[in-house]
């Protein structure tokens, strides 16, 4: 039922409608067929560009899998997997201080991502109907938050008086409404079409009702993006864990590879292992690493197709 | 040019901002003050969506508004153990005036930051800006839809990795105990470590953020030539234009607006460059050349408990900020008015 009144999409230019999706679709007869030199040198940069993101990721994933031997044979560049082990996964997931930090950057994330998008998407559509009381008040207040920030030290001041260090609290309140996200929601939300909130409105919906079961439907591309922008905040955050938490037991995975990775330390509970020797400190950091670029990589290019929207709300922002 | 503006493009697309277009009549239907409703009526039609708007407006007051009082601790000499709070800490520290602003003037250390600042931001301007336009040109002509959705999904992935990855990736793979030093090493040649010489420290973060974030700039470029008219290559080329001429006479002038947009108000952004990128690497490279304005208020305030003076410093780059960021602002809309309204 809410399919049909969506909003009309920008018609595609026709070049994208091809029968077969893999298929170059017909150039325009005006247009000259390109140089086979030219086509060359446009696909090398193409493809150096795409390998530049995936081989790295490809080393890290491959190290990660790789057993002690494998890493010292090769004296850490690790290309092509042989004897793939899953050993460093299992020590780091055994318990100990990878696990917990994993745990609490997952139940931060979740916690977190949840209550922000309740207060953005409530406060976007409060502001989403034109001419309410005090919108336009409320809305310069937020908006207002963009141009200038109060500072490090006065809010670093301020959790601290409010007693929120050393609780998980300081990772999720101070930074949990973007008000720039709150802004794209808000812009969708005025693009549900007003003859429909009208008519649920006729039909005796509040505004709560009208939010749930008419404006959040309709604009699910929306939410899913906005969804993956805070997800991605909270789950790589590290700077705000680093300076109100001090119990290492309460780290979360990002703080975890610091320490890992910069100062090189062997997580906790696993020097044992690495030091009988069947397991490689590389192997390991390589693995906290698959740990925290998992989620992210498997979730966002399901999104992906939705990102165009938010972006060009972010351009005209100023 | 009406690619930034979603209300020419699409016609049903909504305001993005919440201004009324200025110079049309806001539509009556969706207008809830079309007549005079008395104040009472409105607030108690409207008392859902206010009250909707309270927990956001609740999070921002407390952790946007109220520590703009805080900054007050910059005219003073703050002492955090002098009382229990942090508020009646305050209220009992002695005011100093203007002295933490007069340290911080001449201290050469701010103004080493200063620098460092301003070197980055020009070379991530020269360097890192060019390339997601360029990277645009390239991907806007892979005319198959799924190698192209393949290049865009590949290219926007390290945005969403956080900086500690992404530092730690480079490091892996370019540190002195990285991989590739260490493979040199084992084949007899000298190893290197990139990642701790404060010469290229400079090149090493533009490379780190062109590597995050370049491919995730390519999105607003695409936009724009998606809604370049196509006719105007037909008519280009009908009037003799090669490919080369149509690039620059009709692909360029279309990409011009949301250029000369991005670049004025990166400017207004200046003086944040790459906070969480440059404190990860601090300790690494040394605060000669890891040090910029952020990071010069993170090390006073919060490693060397001295909050008067970080809050003074802090505060300046705040204003100067505020400043430059208003400025770019201005700027962009004049130019927004000329560039996204004029047909």
């Amino acid at each position: 039922m809410t399919r049909n009144v969506e909003a009309p999409r920008r018609p595609q230019p026709s070049r994208r409608r091809t029968p077969t999706r893999w298929a170059a679709p017909a150039r325009p007869v005006w247009e000259e067929p390109p140089g086979r030199a030219g086509l060359a040198a446009k696909g090398a940069v193409l493809v150096l560009a795409c390998l530049a993101v995936l081989v790295p990721l490809w080393i890290v994933v491959v190290t990660s899998l790789s057993s002690k031997k494998t890493i010292t044979e090769t004296g850490g560049l690790v290309v092509v997997p042989r004897d793939i082990t899953f050993i460093a996964y299992q020590e780091l997931l055994s318990g100990g201080q990878v696990t917990r930090a994993a745990v609490v950057s997952v139940l931060v994330t979740l916690t977190g991502t949840v209550f922000s998008m309740a207060v953005s998407i409530l406060c976007a559509y409060g502001l989403s109907r034109p001419g309410s009381l005090g919108h336009r008040f409320i809305l310069l207040t937020l908006l207002a938050t963009m141009f200038f920030g109060a500072g490090l030290i006065p809010t670093y001041l301020l959790v601290q008086t409010l007693g929120l260090t050393d609780t998980y609290l300081a990772l999720i309140l101070p930074s949990a409404v973007s008000v720039f996200n709150i802004l794209v929601l808000r812009g969708f939300f005025m693009g549900v079409s007003p003859e429909l909130v009208d008519s649920a409105r006729i039909d005796g919906a509040g505004d709560l009702r009208i939010l749930w079961q008419i404006v959040m439907p309709l604009s699910r591309a929306v939410i899913a993006v906005i969804t993956l922008f805070y997800a991605v905040g909270y789950w790589s955050a590290w700077f705000n864990a680093s300076i109100y938490l001090s119990d290492q037991n309460m780290m979360p995975l990002q703080n975890v590879l610091i320490q890992l990775a910069q100062k090189q330390e062997i997580p906790v509970g696993l020097g044992q292992a690495v030091k009988a020797g069947n397991l490689s400190g590389l192997a390991v950091q390589m693995a906290v690493m698959v740990l925290a670029l998992l989620p992210v990589a498997v979730l966002s290019p399901f999104v992906q197709k939705h990102f165009r929207k938010g972006m060009l709300t972010g351009a005209v922002k100023g | 040019m009406s690619t930034l503006d979603t209300r020419t493009a699409e016609p049903a697309a909504p305001a993005v901002t919440g201004r009324t277009p200025r110079g049309r009549r806001r539509d009556p239907r969706r207008s809830r003050t079309a007549g005079h409703i008395p104040l009472g009526r409105r607030l108690r039609r409207d008392r859902t969506l206010l009250l909707m708007t309270v927990p956001a407006l609740v999070l921002v007051v407390v952790f946007h508004y109220i520590p703009i009082l805080g900054n007050l601790v910059a005219f003073q000499d703050y002492d955090p153990y002098v009382s229990t709070n942090g508020v009646t800490a305050m209220l009992e520290s002695p005011w100093v005036g203007l002295d933490q602003f007069e340290r911080v003037f001449s201290d050469p250390g701010f103004w080493h930051a200063v620098e460092n600042t301003l070197v980055l931001f020009l070379l991530q301007l020269v360097l890192f800006f060019p390339v997601p336009i360029a990277l645009a040109l390239l991907v806007n002509s892979v005319l198959r839809p799924r190698v192209r959705a393949l290049v865009q999904a590949i290219l926007y992935l390290p945005h969403f990795f956080s900086w500690v990855l992404v530092i730690t990736v480079f490091q892996q793979i370019l540190g002195g105990a990285g991989i590739i030093a260490q493979t040199l090493r084992q084949h007899g040649h000298e190893g290197f470590d990139l990642m701790t010489d404060p010469a290229i420290f400079a090149f090493l973060v533009t490379a780190e953020g062109i590597w995050k974030d370049a491919g995730w700039g390519v999105i607003v470029f695409l936009a724009a030539l998606a809604a370049v008219n196509q006719d105007l290559y037909e008519a280009a080329a009908m009037d003799g234009a090669g490919r080369g001429r149509r690039m620059w006479h009709v692909t360029l002038p279309a990409l011009r607006p949301v250029i000369a947009l991005l670049l004025v108000l990166r400017v207004g952004d200046a003086l944040t460059v790459g906070f969480e990128q440059l404190l990860l690497q601090r300790d690494a490279v040394g605060p000669g050349a890891a040090e910029v304005l952020d990071t010069f208020v993170w090390w006073t305030g919060l490693r060397s408990q001295d909050f008067s003076y970080a809050a003074a410093a802090g505060l300046v780059k705040g204003v100067v900020g505020l400043v430059l960021v208003l400025s770019a602002n201005k700027t962009a809309h004049l130019m927004g008015e000329q560039g996204v309204y004029r047909k």
